[in-house]
């Protein structure tokens, strides 16, 4: 599996940030993120729990409101943006949570089609079944099309999540610890999904992780987010390489873990 | 403009006061602003409810979901305690109507008692405690699960999907609840008058509806249209801001119970009064 390299992909920024500044009371999260996202490439966000990786996410996909700075995603505003048009902005997006947040009253036939039916009121049954067929098939779980999420193992729950996000075809994706909780083999196995997903959908995204694993074998460029900044933003090996002691201490005491 | 920096003055100091009450560990105060806090909310929850529920799309099949849901699946518990308050009031009532020599006014106190009060206020009670109850864990656990902005990020509006369609399914409902509580009650009363004195069941409903006025019939459903709508709003207004994990989730459904009930009692005296007041005339 080879994936392409930054100077591979044009260079069209899909999501930039500047200046952004997020706290919760007197906790200051975010001092002053600048962030560029370029279209077709993985970007991962390292750091500790804590560090405000998720937080980060959660402004840019509008579900938290920034205190300062701009946060533009596919050339929209998204603070700024009204309840219509952040709607429609979402359809563009897909956010895949940590715990992967499906709905547990519905069969997984109904967690993939609850937002298409929704939105695209014009698709027939068909093509909405077939739609639910094809990125079940992509994920490699069709057979448990008409399962709950309760009768999935931890592994296969990710997959539906990432699965209900790709029905809708979103270019920009974005994982919240996609890895957390789940065995090595099947860490693997998502970060290939991550990848698989990156190339068949040509999708942007942005990983949020602290395992160095996914980070490696997902990220095209990576980031150190620390003390609400990013200590380094680079290729895997020259985040890696960095004399940060900060950056250090963190892959340390990964590798020791 | 002295009155504007006198007022402008008197607000800053509430604020600090408040601010420094907010700071400290004084329980009682605290408990106090979250109260008002809880109020400001409350209202805007209400405000986003009467400003979603007229607009499209409508998620019928989610209603006639919430609808079968809040009404069919408690069918069971209201039958049970209906029948049961049936039989009970009016075995204790009778020694004293007998007492008066008044027995044959039993069905009259009783159909008298089901319509205007205890039809509406324990099935009330009832679903506030299964259905609100239910409403307030259901949407704090999708809340604390991430599962409520889950919608949100696929552009489903999940008040919409959550919120409304679960107080529509309660305010419609309700009603209908009541009327089948009222009705199971006189039955149970019907067997209990029957036991004694072998009334027939059209005796026993005539007599039990004549001191019945249309007004009191109306003023029965109305008063549910009330609960059914309390009970929803508060459920959900208690998940949908659940905090604090799987001890939000018991929390949430603990206070909708007890708030609704709360609110349930305080609408049942005003309702009281101006069916009062209306019967005067």
């Amino acid at each position: 599996m080879v994936k392409n390299s930054t100077e591979d992909i044009k260079k069209e920024v899909v999501i930039s940030i500047r200046g952004l500044f997020k706290s919760f009371g007197d906790l200051e999260v975010l001092k002053g993120i600048d962030l560029d996202v370029i279209k077709g490439e993985n970007f991962v966000v390292l750091g500790r729990s804590g560090s405000g990786k998720s937080v980060l996410i959660k402004i840019i996909a509008g579900l938290l409101k920034p205190d300062l700075g701009l946060v533009n995603v596919l050339g929209l505003e998204v603070d700024k943006l009204n309840v219509k048009d952040l709607h429609a902005l979402r359809l563009k997006m897909g956010f895949i949570f940590q715990s992967s947040a499906l709905y547990d009253s519905m069969t997984i036939k109904e967690n993939l089609e609850f937002s298409m039916i929704r939105n695209y009121k014009k698709k027939t049954a068909k093509e909405v079944n077939n739609a639910i067929e094809e990125v079940l098939d992509a994920v490699g779980l069709l057979e448990k099309i008409n399962e709950m999420p309760s009768d999935l193992s931890g592994g296969q729950v990710k997959r539906i999540g990432i699965a209900r996000t790709l029905i809708m075809r979103p270019e920009i994706m974005l994982y919240d610890e996609p890895t957390a909780g789940l065995d090595p083999i099947t860490c693997t196995e998502i970060n290939e999904l991550i990848n698989e997903v990156q190339r068949r959908y040509n999708t942007s995204s942005i990983i949020i992780t602290h395992d160095l694993t996914c980070a490696k074998s997902t990220g095209h460029r990576i980031a150190m987010l620390q003390d609400g900044n990013f200590l380094k933003v680079g290729s895997f090996e020259e985040v890696f390489e960095t004399e940060d002691i900060r950056i250090k201490s963190f892959f340390d005491y990964n590798f020791i873990q | 403009m002295n009155i504007r920096k006198s007022a402008t003055r008197i607000i800053n100091i509430l604020y600090l006061t408040l601010k420094k009450r907010r700071s400290g560990n004084d329980l009682f105060t605290k408990q106090i602003d979250s109260f008002f806090v809880d109020v400001y909310k409350i209202h805007q929850f209400l405000a986003r409810f009467f400003k979603e529920v007229f607009q499209r799309p409508v998620e019928f099949r989610e209603i006639v979901r919430q609808c079968f849901e809040v009404g069919f699946k408690s069918i069971p518990l209201i039958t049970l305690t209906g029948f049961v308050i049936g039989i009970v009031f009016t075995k204790q009532s009778r020694p004293s109507l007998v007492s008066f020599g008044a027995a044959s006014w039993l069905p009259s106190l009783i159909g008298i008692a089901f319509v205007r009060a205890i039809g509406p206020m324990v099935t009330a009670l009832i679903a506030a405690g299964k259905v609100g109850s239910n409403i307030g864990a259901e949407l704090a656990s999708m809340k604390v699960t991430e599962q409520i902005d889950a919608m949100d990020v696929s552009a489903v509006n999940p008040f919409k999907f959550l919120v409304v369609t679960r107080v529509l399914a309660t305010t419609i409902m309700l009603p209908v609840l009541m009327v089948y509580c009222t009705f199971v009650g006189l039955l149970g009363s019907y067997l209990n008058v029957h036991a004694n004195e072998l009334t027939s069941f059209i005796t026993f409903i005539e007599s039990a509806f004549s001191s019945i006025s249309f007004i009191d019939i109306w003023s029965a459903v109305i008063r549910s249209f009330f609960y059914g709508f309390t009970i929803g709003i508060v459920g959900c207004y208690r998940g949908f801001h659940a905090i604090n994990g799987t001890q939000g989730v018991g929390k949430a459904a603990n206070r909708a119970v007890v708030f609704s009930m709360f609110l349930i009692f305080a609408e049942e005296l005003v309702a009281v009064q101006i069916t009062s007041w209306i019967n005067s005339f």
